[in-house]
């Protein structure tokens, strides 16, 4: 499973990089800069998680 | 030569010089296409006959011809569509068949110097195909946006879906270039063996580029394969852009037997993009002309996408300040950042193209580099711009 952010629903909330450091970091703008590598399986829940919780819901998880 | 002909735009000068259009199953166009090897002219290089395939196992199909050239420093969908509207015409019609479409449209910027030529042309035949006028701005011919501007009106790029798929009314749309589209008029008439013997082996046929060279802007058909060296004497130049503002610098001395596919252009870290060749002369600076480019592709982003929205204009800056002072080194870094992450997350391909172009100034121009960042910038700063 791959992470992925729709750039154009996204407006930086950065609750992702507080709920999924390990895979997501921000930009000096505060937008997310996503791993694009597969998720490892131990982080798949936490990225289910914080897929839910962005505002803009802009978070996706495509299959590989 | 084969797209750029003397025949005037008329139907029947059109139907004079090229004969009417056969009337071929669906089955064989697909075939035709195939073994003709053709590639979408609009940029991307993708084979035209496995985009028509993959669209033609879509049910109620959408056929859009793209002829919007976003591109500042590009006229050759203008020059095609005023000259020869016909043969654009006869492509549409030809892909209609191939992918089995129950609608046409034709994109075209508004205000565009070839929409009377247009105008006329459907006048003269029967074929409904719909016309749009498209917003000019520069990211408003990406396929996304075009397809967006046919279904709401808002001509701006969109994620996560893709036209071959889910194109204008929600179904599988073929969007293809009007050069690409002219071409498949040709090769429906003259088969895949007449189309191949001209132009490269791998990637054959003809190209319509833009050059511009010691301020004069001209289109010319070529066949593929022909050496950079060989469109304009290159005595005089220092460097090229290749592939438009999206494209590539690439030193004169490198460029001079560069062939024009997009095999050869890659290994050169270039791209042929729409074909749109720019020479750089002696004396002008090649970091205030690409500096002028970013601020342009800033000012011309969507305004959708954070990476986009800051980053673009981020990088512009940094590059105008080397260009044209006042300069500390210590930004270098952060432009070096931002060039690593900019590219790569935005809807469209906005922001990789505008890094593209900084990356390859960065090469092509290393020493003039070098100087400004020690001794600020150079006598070729202020000389009044080649670019568009």
């Amino acid at each position: 499973m791959r992470m992925r952010v729709n750039p154009i629903a996204c407006s930086a909330h950065g609750l992702c990089a507080e709920l999924l450091p390990e895979w997501v970091s921000l930009d000096e703008w505060g937008y997310p800069v996503i791993d694009d590598q597969p998720l490892p399986a131990q982080l798949v829940k936490a990225a289910k998680a914080a897929a839910a919780a962005c505002p803009k819901l802009a978070l996706r998880l495509d299959r590989d | 030569m084969r797209l750029l002909t003397d025949t005037g735009p008329s139907l029947r000068e059109h139907l004079e010089q090229h004969g009417p259009l056969p009337t071929l199953d669906q089955g064989r166009l697909l075939e035709q296409v195939d073994r003709s090897g053709l590639r979408g002219r609009g940029g991307a290089g993708f084979p035209t006959g496995r985009k028509l395939r993959t669209v033609s196992a879509g049910r109620r199909t959408v056929v859009l011809a793209n002829g919007c050239e976003g591109e500042p420093a590009a006229d050759k969908d203008v020059a095609l569509l005023s000259r020869h509207p016909h043969l654009v015409l006869d492509g549409i019609a030809v892909a209609a068949r191939a992918v089995g479409a129950v609608e046409t449209h034709l994109a075209v910027r508004a205000g565009s110097a070839a929409l009377p030529a247009v105008r006329r042309a459907l006048g003269e035949r029967p074929q409904g195909v719909v016309l749009h006028e498209v917003p000019d701005r520069y990211v408003a011919s990406e396929e996304t946006a075009l397809v967006n501007f046919v279904n709401t009106g808002v001509a701006l790029p969109t994620f996560g879906t893709r036209p071959f798929e889910q194109g204008i009314g929600r179904r599988p749309t073929l969007v293809n270039n009007v050069e690409t589209l002219a071409n498949l008029a040709l090769i429906a008439r003259h088969g895949p063996e007449w189309f191949r013997a001209l132009g490269d082996p791998d990637e054959p046929g003809t190209l319509l580029l833009t050059v511009t060279h010691e301020g004069v802007r001209r289109v010319l058909e070529v066949p593929t394969g022909t050496a950079l060296g060989g469109l304009v004497s290159l005595e005089h130049v220092r460097a090229i852009l290749v592939g438009g503002y999206f494209g590539t610098w690439i030193p004169a001395d490198q460029a001079q037997g560069l062939a024009l596919t997009h095999r050869d252009l890659r290994a050169a870290s270039g791209a042929l993009g729409a074909g749109v060749v720019i020479t750089l002369p002696p004396g002008v600076c090649g970091l205030a002309e690409t500096a002028r480019i970013a601020h342009y592709l800033a000012g011309q982003n969507a305004g959708q996408c954070g990476p986009c929205i800051n980053g673009l204009p981020a990088i512009a800056d940094a590059l105008h300040r080397l260009a044209h002072g006042p300069w500390d080194d210590a930004m270098m870094p952060r432009l070096d950042r931002w060039l690593g992450i900019v590219a790569g997350r935005g809807a469209c391909r906005h922001p990789d193209g505008a890094v593209q172009l900084v990356r390859s100034a960065f090469i092509t121009f290393a020493p003039d580099v070098a100087r400004h960042r020690t001794h600020g910038p150079c006598s070729g700063h202020k000389r009044p711009s080649v670019l568009p």
